[in-house]
């Protein structure tokens, strides 16, 4: 037992070197900037180019709309499988499987094709339509995390009493769904939302191949042509998904513990 | 409270009742789930249905199999297969035994509990953390100005570059794709660990098992799905990823991502329908590693109830 637990904290240190050594070495090589002496002066250029600030806020933008898309899409269709259609859940978890096994790249190229300027539906003939496509895209890729936080939040509460009651009180479908179920798995909801943020972000593929001034490209563009300024952005983006998991975990304190487990 | 959850079981374990139908008239059995299906179809399996059958068509729309072949035929093409192949399957071969060994080491090796803890939560972080940022705090630690590169040649005179080593070789990449391979087994692995019930350790022991008996009868069956179909994902998640190995060396490096990247950029292959077949080729792959990863994992969730 006594190597046991020596084999593990090798086993642990080993790790710990591993993950933390990179990161504390991106975290000193960002303070060199100015020659001699430790600064942050990479990352206040950083943050004060003016690029930096307008690829952000759009990235935080299309996130947010990823974020309502992916709940518009998933809440209904999670619903309503507990509700009626039970039978179709094998479908519809391997659909939303699939953005796993098809990766971006083949996603966005399929868009390029599909939504070109001269098909049908032109997606991408206007600088609007081609934001559009890169949340839809975006939605697509966080569908198997969405879908599996909804689904989960919603295991763990009566959808069919709390469905039922609403309606002999009277209430239609858009006030069950915005007023009883979402507020139900209201958390599941979020911890869903955060990861798509982190998934987000600093995404590249296809924000790049859509061409939108996107947070993921101007990284790329900077990581080409300078030297400190990526390794400020590197512990600047750790940081930002750090915060993300780190809310997740807040708010997984929060969700209702009470399973009822229906199946 | 517990009448209301029992009659609920009652209702829910019988067919629908006709009381029940009467009561939802307007919306059809597919309302609810009609948005999923008109979004998933548009943007999910249209688009790459369209990629499929343009990989089999020639430029005026004939049935042709030379842009698939060509795959093969190709030399640069198939060598971007391969050592993407490698880099994926290594990755994901190494990254699965090391996040076991540190899964194991923190649930069954005795260590305090915030070690848990802590590391669940970091394995959390950098499994989410790839792309651009990855490669930039890895060129800040082993590039060629990098902090450790620099540290080794001052202090110990050693030089990593006349070793070999290249974030442009195979392993250099894997080296780097370690970094959230890791992670997302230890992610995976740890409830699949935690649901071997002490009762299976007492009961076999109680039978006369060994621990070593006990490991190989018991725990390594009950894990071995789980851990082979992680190791599956762990494949596809290197195999479709493109932005930490653009970061290392733009374009030119040879991998099937970054093949089909600078195809979609500029038709460097001049030929459209090949772009198509590439990504068909990336799917049939991927396709096939997940074929496998549901069965195994199907196969060890009843395990893990």
């Amino acid at each position: 037992m006594k190597s046991g637990k020596f084999w593990a904290w090798v086993v642990f240190g080993i790790g710990t070197a591993y993950f933390f050594i990179p990161l504390l070495a991106t975290f000193e090589f960002s303070l060199r900037m100015r020659r001699g002496v430790h600064s942050f002066d990479a990352y206040q250029v950083v943050l004060g180019d003016p690029r930096f600030q307008a690829t952000f806020l759009y990235s935080v933008v299309a996130a947010i709309f990823t974020i309502i898309l992916g709940v518009l899409v998933v809440v209904p269709a999670a619903y309503w499988i507990r509700l009626r259609l039970p039978q179709i859940r094998p479908v519809v978890e391997f659909i939303t499987l699939l953005p796993l096994v098809i990766p971006a790249i083949v996603i966005v190229f399929g868009y390029i094709r599909m939504y070109g300027s001269n098909s049908p539906l032109p997606f991408l003939s206007s600088d609007l339509g081609a934001s559009a496509l890169l949340v839809i895209g975006y939605a697509t890729l966080a569908l198997p995390y969405m879908y599996r936080a909804v689904d989960t939040g919603l295991r763990t509460i009566d959808v069919r009493t709390l469905t039922e009651a609403a309606q002999i009180l009277g209430a239609g479908w858009s006030t069950i769904i915005v007023r009883v179920i979402l507020p139900n798995v209201l958390i599941a909801v979020l911890s869903g939302a955060f990861l798509t943020f982190a998934i987000v972000i600093g995404e590249f593929t296809m924000a790049s191949l859509l061409n939108r001034p996107a947070f993921g490209p101007y990284l790329q563009n900077i990581g080409a042509n300078r030297a400190y300024e990526p390794a400020a952005l590197a512990i600047i983006a750790f940081a930002i998904t750090w915060g993300c998991m780190s809310l997740i975990q807040i708010l997984s304190r929060f969700a209702p513990k009470s399973a009822n487990r229906p199946n | 409270m517990t009448d209301l959850s029992l009659s609920n079981q009652s209702v829910a374990t019988k067919p629908a009742p006709p009381t029940e139908a009467t009561a939802f008239r307007l919306p059809t059995q597919w309302f609810g789930v009609a948005p999923f299906f008109v979004f998933t179809l548009m943007f999910l399996i249209m688009p790459t249905l369209y990629l499929v059958i343009g990989a089999f068509q020639t430029g005026e729309g004939g049935f042709t199999l030379d842009n698939v072949l060509q795959l093969v035929s190709d030399p640069s093409i198939s060598n971007s297969y391969w050592v993407s192949i490698k880099i994926s399957f290594w990755s994901a071969i190494v990254g699965a035994f090391a996040g076991l060994a540190i899964a194991i080491a923190i649930v069954r090796g005795g260590l305090p509990g915030w070690v848990r803890s802590a590391t669940l939560t970091f394995s959390g972080v950098a499994s989410n953390f790839a792309g651009l940022p990855l490669a930039f705090a890895f060129i800040a630690t082993l590039g060629r100005v990098g902090i450790v590169t620099v540290l080794l040649r001052d202090i110990f005179n050693l030089n990593i570059y006349a070793l070999g080593f290249n974030f442009l070789t195979t392993w250099g990449l894997i080296v780097v794709y370690l970094f959230f391979q890791i992670p997302l087994m230890v992610v995976i692995i740890v409830p699949a660990i935690d649901g071997l019930k002490k009762e299976w350790n007492e009961a076999a022991a109680t039978l006369g098992a060994t621990q070593w008996q006990y490991w190989r009868m018991v725990v390594i069956p009950v894990l071995f799905p789980s851990f082979l179909g992680t190791v599956i994902l762990l494949f596809a998640n290197a195999f479709g990823a493109i932005a930490t190995a653009y970061a290392f060396a733009g374009p030119q490096l040879n991998i099937v991502p970054i093949k089909l990247y600078s195809q979609i950029n500029g038709d460097v292959l001049h030929n459209p329908q090949l772009g198509y077949a590439i990504a068909f080729g990336m799917i049939v792959i991927t396709g096939l590693a997940n074929v496998f990863y549901i069965w195994f994992r199907t196969r060890s969730e009843r395990w893990l109830k």
